[in-house]
């Protein structure tokens, strides 16, 4: 298993160079350090002299990926690409080109996210595993058809109609919790109410079906009917045999996402008001920040691959025939 | 039904501790007068060297005091002293054949700094915070880490200091070019500190001299500028201006402060009557009353409040900006009595305002019922349709050349555009000045009589039939060039998208059509935009001015020769060229507000008109809605730091609070049995099924 692990560390390695240039040759595609300067002093007056100075501040008065007119190493390792680009596997992801320290930014935006992410997550989890094995218990009843036809309806219903309906609803209409907003410590609970309820409902249609289908794919097997020919109540099958062994594909889906939980959604944060990373980037993207989107984008993939190697693993744990090597 | 009883009670608990249950603010704070409001944008910078945009100036101008501010009332705009003790004024001098102009300034003494850590100082009077070890920097979590605060006078010394912070090559102050013109040895500092900060050294701002900046005595100094710049006064009411003690730069250059992100962009220090307290742009940002502001050192307000006619309450004792990046709710906690003002939602218009018989704009009656009043205000800034004076089709001087323009500005028809697409929330522009400063001139005599004709109800856009006989002179009668026979075709560049966008695109086509002209429309992105702007390739676009000050000079130096972009990367994008406007600009720079000042205006706006390098577009309107416990809102679109004049009546929304926000329970109840109901039928039927089975 270390060999795998480790195999697969260095996979990672060239994927993630080649997210970076990919993210630097598109970011620069659109934007060129000029206009980079430019849009970071305010567009009025601006000389070119200090679009000057703000480029040598930062480095990006350099070529972009090559620097022909120089010798030997100096080719490579002269540019903006080289310089920006090596730090942030060491975890360096330096200042932000308007003067702000990344790595701090990030620290204190994550939690927020996570406070969103996790209850998300987890009560959605319990909750979509519970309906669809009480829809599965129901199979080929009314019960069942009604809960697919729920289920279709939900996953129909546009994310943003739960978030903007919920807030008219619970917030405007019923004026039960605060429509957004946000606070430190256990009196956030109030502002995560509303978000975290809307998050788990519109996830509930879709997680639904996809876990019912599951449950009756396993409920079919040689193993179900054994246990019932054994004299097992439907109910103690569903919870021990049928559950236990859905729980493989269910894992590929959620330890995929586990690491990158605290990366944020864009909507909910905006409509909720919520401090998380949600934003930071599509900010980053919109004020023409390099340094922020390519730390963004490699945290992305670097936590993206976490998940992936993390689901290797857990395959290991919860079913014995699986082996990594 | 004990499950059910546990969930109420769990519910109850958390969040029945604030009343009413939906109160995103905490109840401890209801004993301070505290205004609520919201912004979309997160501020950039809080430096006021650096900081030049409307949403980071809300903060600022709270925090900081230039020499003079904009008076609250008075229109046109006028400046008043601040910390000064008069407004500065001009003396010319000669010096070795050139001229220069210095302003000496006294400011008031006693003014003090808001509480700081890097103005404390231990009992032998050194800096308790000035030279903290690399073990004490790495303990700092948050700013509370600072216990110690303390406060000094305001001197003469602060704003040459900030003068000289403009020239910092890191601070990279948007206004250094334009500065470097004017002020004497602004230049050669910036070039001096270039060459030590290349050279790798800390700049120590102490250290270097400014030789337009004179510091006679803690109150007193001087500015000395070249040539005559009357409009430099303006400037000096922006916060570029704002005095910066020494001790906070050195406070905040230490090292490690950078990694922790301490820097006086994220902590500013001001003598102003706020202090921001919370900096957190990502969910709020907060100003507190700062104690050692002393109003009676400042121009009066309290005569202020007596003209506006107040309802005197109490001041503002604490503001909190609340991140709000959607409408919708924003919009319905202003409803609900959480926020003290808000625009006006474009979906929401035709609920809030109701449109009288005269065209007037006026609350809806449910709106006015809960006592939300209206604040309407011309903008001082500008939204026109440019034409590239350097294209040889749409562009140039000649009589031909012109009648298309003008074809071109009476098909546009602007009113509709705003009908359509601004709620009607913009004023149709006559020329390059927007009303409220000098020389705007309002009813017949500021009439474009190339576009409009004077009716007895007002201007009215000339008819389509006049534009359609100035194309035919312009040699495109119907819209087909009588040399090539082949129909007029022109681009237009546009960084809009998106559905909107799309929408205004075609009513653009549509107003080209009614000529017979063909638009074609390339959109792209605003740095490619810029990009042909710069170079002259775009033949017709449309951009807007916002007033840095309000003086026409401002709005007229966007047309002058030589601040053509192509040629110098000036202001004036559509790169327009007429000499007499050149020199008529010049006196008019130096020329006093008055009689003989409008006359050359006058005669300048028509040379504008008559060339038509705009179409002159409009000027917005912005409303915003107060709710009646807020007193002291006056429209003033030059001053930012208005917040000392508002009050608060906490009472009144309190009221308003508890009688908005009553929960309704009902609905919960009802989902709650609906789905134990559910439960029970499924159970019921399991049995069922069993007893069948059996």
């Amino acid at each position: 298993m270390f060999n795998y692990l480790l195999k697969r560390i260095f996979y990672a390695i060239p994927i993630l160079i080649s997210v970076n240039v990919f993210t630097f040759f598109l970011f620069f595609v659109v934007n060129t350090p000029d206009d980079m300067a430019r849009l970071h002093l305010g567009n009025k007056h601006v000389t070119q002299e200090a679009i000057d100075n703000w480029k040598f501040e930062r480095g990006y008065n350099k070529p972009l990926l090559w620097a022909s007119e120089l010798d030997g190493v100096k080719k490579i390792s002269e540019t903006i690409f080289f310089e920006n680009s090596l730090k942030l596997f060491l975890f360096k992801f330096g200042q932000s080109d308007s003067g702000r320290d990344i790595s701090f930014d990030i620290s204190k935006r994550m939690w927020p996210s996570l406070a969103i992410a996790l209850p998300v997550l987890i009560v959605g989890i319990c909750l979509t595993l519970t309906i669809a094995l009480f829809v599965a218990f129901f199979r080929a009843t009314y019960i069942d058809s009604t809960g697919v036809l729920i289920c279709v309806f939900m996953m129909s219903v546009s994310g943003l109609f739960y978030i903007i309906g919920g807030q008219y609803l619970i917030g405007k209409m019923l004026k039960l919790v605060p429509i957004s907003g946000y606070s430190e410590g256990l009196s956030a609970v109030k502002f995560l109410i509303l978000p975290v309820a809307i998050g788990v409902i519109s996830g509930l249609g879709n997680g639904t079906r996809w876990y019912r289908t599951i449950f009756l794919e396993e409920v079919n097997k040689d193993y179900v009917r054994t246990a019932r020919s054994k004299g097992f109540k439907e109910s103690q099958i569903m919870l021990s045999h049928v559950l236990r062994n859905a729980l493989i594909p269910i894992m590929t889906g959620v330890v995929v996402v586990l690491p990158s939980l605290f990366l944020g959604s864009l909507i909910t944060e905006s409509f909720f008001g919520i401090p998380g990373l949600g934003s930071y980037t599509i900010e980053a993207i919109r004020a023409q920040d390099f340094a922020i989107v390519r730390s963004m984008v490699f945290l992305g993939s670097l936590l993206y691959i976490l998940g992936l190697i993390l689901t290797d693993i857990s395959y290991t744990l919860v079913d014995p025939r699986v082996r990594l090597n | 039904m004990y499950l059910y009883k546990f969930y109420f009670i769990f519910f109850i608990f958390i969040i029945g501790c604030s009343k009413p249950w939906n109160n995103p603010y905490s109840t401890e704070k209801e004993s301070y007068s505290i205004h609520y409001s919201s912004f979309a944008e997160r501020p950039k910078h809080l430096d006021p060297v650096s900081s030049y945009s409307e949403n980071e100036a809300r903060f600022i101008s709270q925090i900081y005091e230039p020499l003079v501010q904009y008076h609250y009332l008075d229109r046109p705009y006028r400046l008043e002293a601040l910390t000064a003790t008069k407004l500065p004024e001009p003396m010319l001098v000669h010096d070795e054949s050139i001229n220069y102009s210095i302003y000496k300034v006294r400011i008031k003494p006693g003014i003090l700094y808001q509480p700081h850590p890097c103005f404390a100082k231990d009992p032998q009077g050194n800096f308790v915070y000035h030279d903290l070890t690399s073990e004490q920097v790495s303990q700092i979590k948050t700013f509370s880490f600072f216990t110690s605060t303390g406060t000094r006078e305001l001197t003469a010394h602060d704003y040459a200091f900030q003068i000289k912070r403009l020239a910092h090559p890191q601070k990279h102050s948007p206004v250094l070019g334009l500065m470097s013109k004017y002020i004497v040895g602004l230049k050669e500092l910036k070039e001096k500190l270039l060459a030590s900060s290349q050279k790798g050294q800390v700049i120590d701002l102490k250290k270097f001299n400014i030789a337009g900046v004179k510091v006679v005595n803690n109150y007193e100094f001087e500015i000395k500028i070249y040539g005559k710049y009357p409009q430099f006064k303006y400037w000096l009411a922006m916060n570029f201006f704002a005095p910066i003690p020494w001790e906070a730069e050195a406070f905040f250059s230490q090292t490690g402060f950078k990694e922790k992100n301490l820097s006086l962009d994220w902590y500013p220090v001001g003598t102003g009557p706020y202090m921001l307290t919370e900096n957190n742009p990502n969910r709020r940002i907060i100003l507190k009353k700062n104690p050692n502001y002393d109003p009676t050192l400042r121009p009066s307000i309290e005569h202020n409040k007596q003209r506006i006619d107040l309802n005197f309450d109490r001041e503002v004792d604490e503001a909190h900006f609340i991140l709000e990046k959607e409408a919708i709710p924003e919009w319905s906690k202003f409803l609900q009595g959480y926020y003290d003002a808000s625009g006006i939602l474009s979906d929401s218009f035709d609920q809030v305002i109701s449109i009288n018989s005269r065209g007037d704009a006026n609350l809806s009656s449910d709106i006015e019922a809960k006592g939300v009043n209206l604040v309407k205000a011309v903008k001082p800034s500008i939204a026109y349709m440019g034409f590239n004076m350097t294209d040889p089709l749409i562009g140039g001087y000649s009589e031909k050349q012109k009648f298309l323009r003008r074809a071109i500005s009476i098909a546009i028809n602007y009113e509709e555009l705003l009908s359509i697409f601004a709620n009607g929330r913009g004023l149709v522009a006559q020329g390059p000045i927007p009303p409220g400063i000098f020389g705007y001139l309002n009813g017949l005599s500021g009439v474009n009589e190339h576009v409009y004709q004077w009716t007895e109800k007002g201007p009215r856009r000339k008819s389509i039939e006049i534009a359609q006989d100035l194309m035919s002179r312009a040699g495109y009668p119907e819209g087909i060039d009588t040399t090539t026979g082949k129909r007029l075709t022109l681009f237009y560049d546009t960084v809009l998208g998106g559905p909107s966008g799309k929408a205004v695109l075609n009513w653009y086509r549509k107003q080209f059509k009614k000529l017979g002209i063909e638009l074609i429309v390339r959109a792209t992105d605003y740095n490619r935009f810029q990009e042909k702007i710069r170079k002259g390739t775009a033949q017709i676009f449309s951009w807007g001015w916002n007033a840095d000050y309000p003086d026409p000079e401002n709005f007229l130096f966007l047309l002058y020769g030589p601040n053509s972009k192509v040629e110098t990367q000036g202001e004036n994008a559509t790169n327009y060229q007429n000499p007499e406007f050149d020199n008529l600009f010049l006196k008019m720079m130096e020329t006093p507000n008055g009689v003989s000042r409008q006359k050359i205006i006058d005669r300048m706006v028509e040379l504008l008109r008559e060339d038509s390098p705009w179409v002159w577009g409009y000027h917005p309107t912005t409303y915003t809605l107060y709710h009646k416990w807020m007193k002291g809102v006056v429209p003033n679109l030059m001053a930012r730091n208005t917040l000392k004049y508002k009050t608060i009546n906490q009472n009144e929304r309190r009221e308003y609070r508890a009688k908005a926000n009553q929960p309704v329970l009902w609905p919960l109840v009802f989902v709650v049995i609906t789905i134990f109901a559910i439960f029970f039928i499924c159970l019921f039927r399991v049995k069922k099924d069993k007893t069948t089975s059996v």
